[in-house]
């Protein structure tokens, strides 16, 4: 077995530490761009004065469906009502209009963190010659770096700067729990987990693990956007402001099922994997172990979400309430399971 | 799986139900069979299966809270007689077999039968909407989520042409067309889509009951059991080999595999470069010699962890490993009352080793010793010796001795690994003037009484092998691996219908307008409507739109 190369382990750590600080600027500048929306929004409102000034049939909603848009339909229309036109697009495309420096340097400074980050993850894997998850502090890392990554690749189509403050936030979190919570010196792998499946089942369960975290943001917000439609169609006050600049509660609940669609047949797939795995290691693909358990808790919940989308009553707030208690069941899985329940996958390689 | 028809049944049923005084009235109204179809209806409702999703989502939580028999029985007997009970509450409500539990079991076979009763008809639905063609054309295509209109110049065709085009257009894009006459005049075409992705929600759910059944299959027809094998030691596939067998229910030993293995050796690495994880395993290797069958060349094959030996589907697995220090021990008599490797049981990460012997033939006080082997043993200022290290640097046995009637004579089957010292004397320990016994290698102590004497010979490593059989995982690994096919063209393949009729408008042009549907989740609807528009513009000469909402950008 080659030796691992400490030099490189260091300056992983310390790359790590570098990219959580600028996770945190990201955080804060997200938080402050959201504490200021209704600057934002002002600049906003006065633009689009400007713009229906010069040309009547302004390129709003459903800008980009040009001829063929007849209406961005009634739900919508409920939506912006009493609270002015709309300032964001329903399909969260940009708007081109939209100018949010704040925000703008907040993602840049997620995009620097992402370097760094990544520099971190693919250095310890190089100093170690395997891949970088083989223990909590790894899951954790590399976790983080999927989410903000995914997140930065859904911001190069669609306008999602809405989600940066939970997005970074949660990212921040996550790098906290690693270095914090489960700091673990890079070792080599034990034997139970040198096999291929370890690239295939748990990077899958990771990408899997980021699309939920997004999913649950959006879900988050879709709640809060549904209450506060609620309130402006019984005339009470379009309040938080920052939600002006949130798409619908619909257009969340159809971008969350969209992500969600795909997190489940990644999930699917992870539970696949490791059964074979699981078979190649201790004879039988499926043994109801404590992780095993919770991850069939998990795969039910977001099999249930799936079917409440086609279920009258259960769409809207009740689904968005499943994404959300299935991301909890997967961080109760990985955080708790993983640590305080006696099973086969106790691999979480805290020092004692 | 929507049953939205069945709601309105629902509510009637409720209103109903909350007007008992006048039974005589309503019950005839359902009778027997209805009451059994309305419960049909209600069990294979999307509502309930979401319901029964969520329950079984709930009930395989406790599974995870308390031990489980089948994976621990002995933590779920020491759980019981530490929580008599409330253990003896939860283990009437099968707690400790949630997985095999009546309740357990109600909810997945309740929730089999719904998914049953809910695919079988929409897969004869769907098998005649196969064959038939797509639906007729609207007459108000404006009112589709998705619309739009063209008007091409003189010069484009006719309306016929132009909807023949467009079916052409559209086969080629994967829809399924019917053109058909117009009754006033123009012609229209009907197209649909993704007739697969209703393929594949059914076929995902049939793959279930396919896991389900093979792993019926695999309870049925497998076996597992373990066994022990110490350097040098063989090992035939029949079952008083094994020291624990699990068959299944339909299981005769006719079924076992004849084959035959021993261990040649077995080697541990542990890591000794790193300074945080210094001793942790890093590598363990067993080379085993494999016979097939009763007269088979014998075969030297490696074994490892995640690794395991195959023979005709019978699999061996590498889950253990430990030390088996041998040990000879004569009696008061100076006969060999017991000579060979004893398997110590490891403890902890530096392979601290605890280790009974029996000696029942000794003469003329049976003999009996527990205590540890440390492969490396470092003694502390307190006197107590631990071990520091799992490798064999320096190995010490540290044991105390007892004789008297070990209690094996009754025929009553004891646990190798448990000496029970409450009827018996004790000889050596810490805790009388004798001492404990401490040996290294090579090392002999004669017992104090002349009760007779123990030697360390040395020490030979063992594996723990587990090995397994289940003809059932090829059927559950296909349905698990077409159940994720399916379920991928079931969520992202894009089921949709379009329509195009072409009329002649009042100047005598030729009017195209066309709508379009999604039938299930379908968000590029949109997309698909600009692809069509863009498709049109290509092929036909469109007269420009003049009202500004409609100016190409």
């Amino acid at each position: 077995m080659q030796p691992i190369n400490l030099q490189l382990a260091s300056y992983s750590d310390l790359f790590m530490l570098i990219a959580a600080l600028v996770y945190a600027a990201a955080f804060i500048l997200f938080a402050l761009d959201m504490a200021n929306s209704s600057k934002t929004i002002r600049a906003l409102e006065a633009e689009l004065a400007a713009d229906t000034a010069l040309e009547p049939q302004a390129q709003l909603v459903g800008a980009g469906a040009g001829t063929t848009s007849h209406g961005p339909g009634p739900v919508v229309d409920t939506a912006g009502a009493g609270s002015g036109p709309e300032l964001v697009d329903e399909d969260m495309d940009y708007l081109g209009t939209t100018r949010r420096p704040v925000a703008n340097v907040a993602v840049a400074l997620m995009v620097i963190g992402v370097a760094l980050h990544a520099f971190a993850v693919i250095a310890r894997g190089l100093a170690a010659h395997r891949v970088p998850w083989g223990n909590m502090y790894e899951f954790c890392t590399t976790g983080a770096l999927l989410v903000a990554a995914v997140y930065l690749l859904f911001l190069i189509r669609k306008d999602i700067r809405f989600l940066g403050t939970f997005v970074a936030g949660l990212v921040v979190i996550m790098m906290c729990a690693a270095t914090i919570g489960f700091p673990t010196p890079l070792a080599h792998l034990q034997p139970a987990l040198q096999s291929p499946w370890i690239v295939i089942h748990v990077s899958i369960a990771v990408l899997a693990s980021a699309l939920f975290t997004l999913t649950f943001s959006m879900s988050v917000l879709q709640l809060l956007q549904h209450r506060r439609e609620a309130r402006i169609r019984t005339g009470g006050p379009a309040r938080p402001a920052f939600l002006r600049l949130v798409p619908s509660a619909l257009s969340l609940e159809n971008w969350s099922y969209r992500i969600n669609a795909v997190g489940f047949v990644m999930w699917t797939f992870t539970l696949i994997a490791g059964a074979i795995w699981a078979e190649q290691a201790w004879g039988r693909y499926w043994g109801w172990d404590t992780k095993e358990v919770w991850t069939f808790v998990i795969w039910v919940i977001y099999a249930g979400y799936l079917h409440a989308r086609a279920t009258r009553g259960w769409t809207g707030e009740r689904a968005a309430w499943l994404s959300i208690i299935g991301f909890a069941a997967l961080v109760f899985n990985f955080t708790i399971v993983n640590t305080y329940f006696p099973g086969l996958h106790s691999y979480a390689g805290i020092p004692e | 799986m929507s049953q939205q028809d069945n709601v309105r049944v629902v509510r009637d049923e409720r209103t109903r139900e909350d007007t008992p005084q006048k039974p005589e009235v309503e019950l005839p109204s359902l009778g027997f069979t209805g009451t059994l179809r309305f419960m049909w209806t209600q069990l294979t409702s999307m509502r309930t299966a979401l319901m029964l999703l969520l329950i079984l989502a709930v009930a395989a939580v406790p599974g995870s809270l308390f031990p489980q028999r089948p994976a621990g029985p002995e933590i779920v007997q020491d759980y019981l007689e530490q929580n008599p009970v409330l253990g003896e509450w939860l283990d009437r409500f099968q707690m400790f077999d949630v997985y095999s539990s009546v309740w357990f079991s109600a909810i997945y076979l309740l929730l089999f039968v719904s998914l049953i009763g809910c695919v079988f008809p929409r897969a004869v639905k769907h098998a005649k909407a196969l064959r038939s063609a797509p639906p007729r054309t609207p007459r108000r295509l404006s009112r589709l989520p998705e619309y739009g209109t063209v008007k091409l110049e003189p010069a484009g065709p006719s309306p016929a042409a132009a909807v023949d085009q467009a079916a052409t257009y559209l086969r080629k894009r994967g829809y399924r067309v019917e053109v058909r006459e117009e009754p006033d005049g123009g012609a229209s075409v009907g197209a649909e889509r993704g007739y697969v992705r209703e393929i594949g929600n059914i076929v995902f759910h049939l793959s279930l009951i396919g896991v389900l059944a093979f792993m019926a299959v695999g309870s049925l027809l497998s076996y597992s059991g373990q066994k022990i094998l110490v350097e040098g030691e063989g090992f035939a596939n029949t079952l008083v080999a094994y020291d624990s067998f699990t068959p299944g229910s339909a299981f005769s030993e006719d079924r076992l595999v004849p084959f035959s293995m021993s261990l040649k050796s077995f080697d541990a690495v542990f890591d000794r470069e790193s300074q945080t994880h210094y001793g942790q395993p890093l590598d363990f290797t067993a080379v085993m010699e494999v016979q097939d069958g009763t007269d088979g060349e014998p075969q030297e094959q490696v074994l490892k962890v995640n690794h395991p030996l195959d023979i005709h589907n019978t699999r061996v697995y590498l889950v253990g490993n430990g030390y088996a220090p041998e040990i000879t021990v004569r009696d008061g008599n100076g006969d060999v009352a017991y000579q060979g490797p004893v398997v110590a049981q490891v403890q902890d990460q530096v392979y601290t080793s605890l280790l009974v012997i029996k000696a029942p033939d000794a003469q003329p006080e049976q003999l009996g010793f527990v205590g540890f082997f440390l492969p490396t043993a470092y003694t502390g200022e307190d006197g107590v010796a631990v071990s520091i290290d799992p490798d064999l640097y320096k190995p010490e046995l540290n044991l105390n001795s007892y004789y008297g009637d070990l209690g094996l004579d009754e025929g009553v089957p004891q646990n190798v690994y448990v000496l029970d010292t409450d009827d018996l004397t004790e000889l050596n320990s810490r805790s009388v003037d004798a001492g404990g016994i401490t040996l290294t290698p090579g090392e002999s102590y004669d017992l104090p009484e002349g009760k007779g004497s123990i030697s360390f010979d040395g020490v030979k490593r063992y594996v723990g092998l587990d090995i397994h059989h289940d003809p059932g995982k090829w059927g559950v690994g296909f349905f698990a691996v077409l159940a994720l096919v399916a379920l991928i063209v079931s969520l992202f393949v894009r089921r949709r219908r379009a329509w195009v009729r072409g009329t002649t408008g009042p100047d005598g042009s030729t009017m195209v307008e066309y709508g379009l549907l999604a039938r299930g989740e379908d968000f590029g609807l949109r997309e698909e409507n600009l692809a069509l528009r863009r498709q049109f513009e290509r092929m036909w000469p469109v007269v420009a739109p003049e009202d500004p909402q409609n100016r190409p950008e």
